[in-house]
This record gives structure tokens, sequence and C-alpha cells, in this order.
């Protein structure tokens, strides 16, 4: 029956998971100040995920199912103020978590899973000129005796500095579109691989962000995602669903780490503003609020029902669900979040939250691209559009 | 545990409630809301459905059901779907019912459950708003005074659903000694007690609403209800907002296939961004909202410390979202929106007299 209270223990996992975030405060401005240098493993006063997983165990069959609570530990750890490694999705499984292994654990063959599964990879589609819309790659793949000859520029590459390789998105064949295009897996010591630099950016600093060159690289045959190597006439592809498939996984979860972002600074303003005697009152009605206290409701609610999405796109596919639609839900309200209430957070704090004194401004940076990358709010929109219209990809553009 | 999931009982009250929205609610409400009058035929369908008889305790004649917050939010929104005027005007004595068994003695329970277990419609109210401008339910201006072992409840209260009819009230009246918020059953027949019609109101036209006169009415002791005075008026806010979703909804359902239909500068609207985009955020919405709700429905039925909060979130959450969905989909019918013979402007009407109410309806 629909609940939605957390048991004593998942409660307690996710307490652990903000103190355990936060124990690593005052290290986060030095870290966005110095974008390049990458944390040491175990900072000063930091507390590790070792005090939060043995508290796994204790959990029972009744408690909430696996994936939703993973987003709403996400939630959790991104919502504190610590130094951040990597995306902050969900929980730390080792290095081979990069977007590129979803790719690869969705997508591979056995033997590629088995082959390249413990090493990190990055997700190499974005270039100069081609964003959201991804039928229009134009880096591309030709086959030559054993060999694919990759050629073209890649931007954005997500963790891109510190993976081992990527799954890179090129087109064997430009007339055919979207059938044309096949993810292949190159890792950085292919001759012809170039990465040209790390990128500088608003927030997120402690993702490194990759710009490559790909100068008749070459890779293996056995290199490309899924083995198939045809190009259906139909305009469908089996690899490129394959690829697409994994954003429905992915979706909640970067959705998650916008909502984390707004549950930040709503935290941070609520608390803050309490010191200030200023504290929304349960009891008042509209009509007795003062416009902040209204202000902060209304941020509150905006977060909560965000949140919410993010859990019930997560809470389907745990009871094995259909969750395309929803995810686009939640990540488009993941990604309004991000960008209204640490905007609002600062409304609410007044001048002060400019200052390097407080993190509140970082949660403001740090959210703003959770609307953009694991496509963009309009991309979601569409998504959305297209599904509840009945319209196809070619029918609403 | 966090889940999303109906148990079997609900999902076969949503679905029977939404056949009845969709085949017998929707086809008769705009005929009625013209007329202004909810048929008494309809509010007697709607009661056979045994929605408020069913958490009445056996030992009442009633189900004897749990009370569910959750499954009345369901139901709610279901037949808000079809039309709130007629939805609220079947739910409406639930409010009076909850109440009582929320909160009332053993001796009020006894004295008044079980007329409302019978298979004929029993009318009953919350009296609730009030006159002035500004009006919030923790600071009400009708008051309680003790006088002997009774009370004096004395003032005026407002847009009363069912008040035409009603048997008996639950009035809400501010306790003079202590300044807190009391409620009070105050048969019809009450000396002191006047019962006149309103003037009209924008939206949930056809519900009757009217206005009741409390002038010095003598209560005995025993017609005080120990309410928590929050939860009650959250209960009421809640329940207002499960009906809005069911608006929101409808709205939005009947807005995509007139997109797909309406064409303009060579293709059908809804192939345009600007229209497409309205509708993908009325349906990301009406989720949102629906989850809000539950939620706030599901920690007032379990008494969760996080119950008040959770409702004035989901209340406040719904007033933005339920009336801007309304809005738009009539902006989407452009002049044809503005017309009466659609649905549309109805809509707009009921959505914001929904979410300015503390609620015709309880969860």
């Amino acid at each position: 029956m629909a609940d939605f209270r957390f048991s004593a223990i998942d409660q307690q996992i996710l307490d652990k998971v903000v103190e355990v975030g936060e124990s690593t405060t005052r290290h986060t401005r030095y870290y966005e100040d110095h974008e390049h240098e990458t944390p040491p493993d175990r900072l000063e006063g930091e507390r590790g995920f070792e005090e939060v997983f043995p508290l796994f165990g204790q959990r029972e069959p009744g408690d909430t199912p696996m994936m939703t609570l993973m987003m709403a530990v996400s939630i959790a750890r991104g919502s504190t103020s610590g130094v951040v490694r990597g995306l902050g999705l969900a929980m730390p499984q080792g290095r081979a978590s990069g977007l590129g292994n979803a790719a690869l654990q969705s997508a591979g063959t056995p033997e590629q899973k088995a082959k390249w599964g413990n090493l990190f990879l990055a997700m190499s589609i974005t270039e100069p000129g081609v964003g959201s819309d991804t039928k229009a790659i134009q880096t591309t793949a030709r086959l030559d005796g054993d060999e694919w000859v990759i050629n073209g520029d890649k931007i954005f590459v997500t963790d891109g500095v510190k993976a081992d390789g990527a799954i890179v998105w090129a087109t064997i064949d430009k007339s055919a579109g979207r059938a044309g295009i096949k993810s292949f897996l190159v890792l950085k010591d292919a001759p012809g691989f170039k990465l040209v630099r790390q990128e500088k950016k608003l927030g997120i600093r402690a993702s490194d962000t990759a710009a490559y060159a790909f100068v008749d690289c070459r890779v293996p045959r056995d290199a490309l995602l899924g083995g198939d190597e045809t190009v259906p006439k139909d305009g469908g592809s089996a690899g490129y669903k394959g690829v697409m498939k994994t954003f429905n996984m992915t979706r909640p979860a970067v959705a998650s780490g916008g909502v984390a972002k707004a549950k930040g600074a709503l935290e941070f303003a609520k608390a803050e503003m309490a010191k200030e005697g200023v504290e929304v009152d349960w009891g008042k009605s509209f009509r007795n609020r003062s416009a902040v206290e209204q202000k902060l409701i209304e941020m509150e609610a905006d977060t909560e029902a965000a949140a919410l999405t993010v859990l019930h796109a997560a809470w389907l596919s745990d009871v094995k669900q259909p969750n395309n639609l929803e995810s686009s839900v939640c990540k488009a309200k993941g990604g309004e979040v991000c960008r209204t209430i640490p905007q609002a957070a600062m409304d609410v704090l007044g001048g002060m939250s400019v200052s390097h004194d407080h993190l509140v401004e970082k949660f403001l940076r740090d959210g703003r691209i959770s609307d953009i990358y694991e496509g963009t709010g309009q991309i979601q929109r569409l998504i959305i559009a297209r599904e509840i219209l009945g319209y196809s990809s070619e029918e609403l553009t | 545990m966090i889940s999303f999931a109906l148990d079997e009982e609900q999902t076969m009250i949503r679905d029977s409630l939404q056949g009845f929205a969709r085949d017998v609610l929707a086809p008769g409400a705009r005929a009625i809301d013209e007329a202004g009058v909810v048929p008494d035929d309809i509010i007697r369908q709607g009661w056979d459905f045994g929605l408020i008889a069913a958490a009445i305790p056996e030992a009442y004649g009633g189900g004897g059901m749990a009370r569910s917050s959750i499954t009345n939010a369901v139901a709610l929104e279901a037949l808000g779907g079809g039309c709130a005027s007629q939805g609220a005007a079947i739910m409406a004595p639930g409010q009076f019912v909850g109440a009582l068994i929320d909160f009332g003695s053993e001796e009020q329970k006894a004295e008044y459950l079980p007329r409302f277990a019978g298979s004929v419609p029993v009318a009953a109210s919350l009296a609730l708003q009030e006159s002035q401008f500004g009006f919030a339910a923790e600071s009400e201006r009708t008051t309680a005074l003790r006088s002997g072992n009774g009370w004096v409840v004395s003032g005026e209260k407002r847009l009363v659903p069912l008040g035409d009819r009603a048997e008996v009230f639950l009035v809400m009246a501010r306790d003079v000694d202590t300044g807190e918020t009391a409620a009070f059953i105050v048969p019809r027949e009450a000396a002191g007690l006047t019962v006149s019609a309103e003037s009209g109101s924008m939206g949930l036209k056809p519900l009757p609403q009217a206005r009741v006169t409390l002038a010095d009415v003598e209560l005995p002791g025993s017609a005080k209800v120990a309410v928590d005075a929050q939860k009650l008026v959250n209960q009421a806010r809640v329940g207002a907002a499960a009906l809005a979703v069911g608006v929101s909804r409808q709205a939005t359902d009947f807005a995509i296939p007139y997109a797909k239909e309406r064409v303009a500068f060579g293709e059908p609207i809804g192939k345009k961004q600007s229209i497409a985009f309205m509708l993908a955020d009325m349906h990301i919405e009406c989720e949102a909202m629906r989850w809000m709700v539950w939620k706030a429905a599901s920690l007032l039925e379990h008494d969760d410390p996080g119950a008040a909060k959770a409702s004035v979130l989901a209340q406040d959450y719904v007033r933005r979202k339920a009336v801007k969905i309304a809005d738009d989909a009539l902006q989407i019918f452009g002049g044809h929106g503005f017309i009466r013979e659609l649905p549309l402007e109805m809509w707009l009407r009921n959505a914001r007299t929904l979410t300015v109410l503390d609620g015709p309806v309880s969860v």
C-alpha cells in the first residue's frame, strides 16, 4: 500500500549519508578554487561510506526497495556541502562507475562485459556542433581490415580525463541517419586518440570534463558495442536503442542530483533564516504568512514534488514496470528545481549569499548542469509530449 | 517503506469511480453547472458506492473498514476527473462523518454515525469558511463561550457545503477562553441557527452552499468534539487538493486530442513545441501533484509528525499548479475555451475555487 515513510533503518542510512557527506565541508572551498586538483582518497577528517554500508545489512525485505532507496540516498548525499568526487550518482561503486560502464552493461556482449567491465569508462556523444540531436552526429567510423578507423571531435566527456577510455558514438553510414550510429569502446592508448583539454566550468568542478579528438584513430573490430555491424533500413537500430535504454536508468539518477542541489540550498536557507528568527509555522494559513515564509514553503513544495517524481520513477523500476515516461518526468522536475530553488534560496538569504564565506552559491553553480546533461529539460518535454500525444520523433521535433 | 502501490481495495474503488465519473458525472456536468443544482439522483448514485459508510465502525452499522485518508484521496481524484461539483456534493457529508470517527466520543459516535450507515443519503456539513477577506482557519471570528456546563456559539459561516439540507453541522469556532479552535456539533434545528441562500459562487456552482448564521446558539457540553483542529483543517485542504488533481488530469486529457485535431498554419497545433511543451508540463504537474496529495493523505492517515507540513506543501503545490493547468488547457482551445459549450471555462472556475477554499470535502 502506498506509503511515504522510511523505516527506522532506512532513515538511519539517509541520516548517516548526510553526516558522512558533511565531514569534508571545510575542504570544499579549496577544491572549488583549485578545480583541476583531484582530492586525495581521504581528506583530513573525512568519514567514509564504510560507516554506511554495514547499515544496509540490517535492512529487511519490507523496507524501501533498492532503486528507490538509492535515489533517496543520492538526494541526501548531493544535498550535503562536502567535497564531491565524481558525479555523486547514487553510491560509489568502485572504479567501474562511469556513464560508459552503464552503456557497456546494458548494450555490450557478454564477452565485451567480461573484457572491459572493470575499466572506468566515460560516455562520449556530444560534438562541437551536435548536442541533443544525436542522430546528426558527424564522427565517423570506417571498417579497415580488422580495425575500425574513427575520425571526429567530441566534447563534454564527463570524467573523460580520469577515465580509462570511453564509449564513443560514431556513424558507420551517414546516409542512414540514426540507424547508422554505433557505439565504440575506445581506450586512451588507441593510436590517433587525443585528450585535447579539460574544461573549466560554472560548477561540478570535481567532475572533470574532457574534449577528445580522433584522427584516424584505430580500434579493434570487436570494439563495436553489441557487435552488430548491420545498418537496418527501417530507421531503427538495436544498438542505438540499447544505448538510449541506458538513459531510462540514468535519468532518475541525474534528476536526483538536481533535486539534491535544490534540497541543499533549501536546507541551508531554512537553517540560516531560522537563526534570524524566520521559520515556517506549519499551522499558519496562507494569509497569515510573511513573504519569506511563503517563499520557503513554495521552495520546499517544489523540491518535495520533484523528489517524489524521482522516487516514483525508481520505484517503477523496482516493481519491474516500464518507467520511460516517468524517467523523463522526473528529469524535467529535477532539472527545474536545480535552477529555481538555489536561485530562490539566494533571494531569501539576501546579499551575503553570494559570498565565498558560504557554500549556498555553490549549490546554484553545481545544480545548474542538471537541466542540461542527460537530456535538457526541453528534450525531456519533447519525449513526454511525443508519448502523451502519440507522435513519433519525426512527427514532433 | 516508500511505495506508490494501491492495494486491491483501493484499485477497485479507483477503477469503479473512474468509470462512474466518465459515464455518469462528466456527461451531465455542463447541464448541471448551468442549472446550478446537483440532482438528488446523482447524490444517491454516489452514496451507493458506500464511500462514506465504509469507514463507520460496524458497531454503528457501518462497513467497519479502516479509515483511510489515502483511499479518500484516490476516490476524490477519480470523482474530480468527472465533475468536481458533483464529486464534492457526493463526498461533502464525509467531512462530518470522518471528523466524528477520528475525534468523536463514544456517545457522539453512537448518536450520529448510525444515521450515515444506511442506504439513503444523509446530508451534513463542516462549517469552516467565514465572511472576512483574508480568512485563516486558525484565527476564526466565530466564537464559543463557556456557559455553565455548555457553550454559546456566535458567528457566521459562509459557503457551507450542503448547508441547505444538512441535518447537522460541525461548526468550527474559537474558544474565547483558550484562543484555540474548537468544533461543535450543531443540529439544524438549534435555536438561533438560521440558514440562508448564498449569492452564488464562481466555481462548484451546483454544489449547494449556504450561509449559516449562529446567533448565541446554546449548546450542551456534549456538543464539543475534541478535535485536533489543525489535522481536521488539513484533511479538508488535502481533500480539495485531491479533487483539483482530478480536474487537472481531466483538463489535460481533454486538451491532448484537441491539439492533435486542431490545425493551424498547415499542421496540428500539437506538433508545435509551444503547445506540445504546455501539454508536457501539464502532464508532469498532474503526476507531481498526485504524489504530493498522496503523501499528505498518507501521513495524515498515520498521524505522522510530518503530516501538517506535508498537508501545507500539498495544498500550496496544488494551489499553484492546478489553476495553471486548467488555465493552460483553456488557452490551448483559444476562443473555444471561453465559450460555455466546452467545459474548459468550468474547469478553470472549479480549479480556482478548489484551491482557494479550505475544502468542501476531506480525505
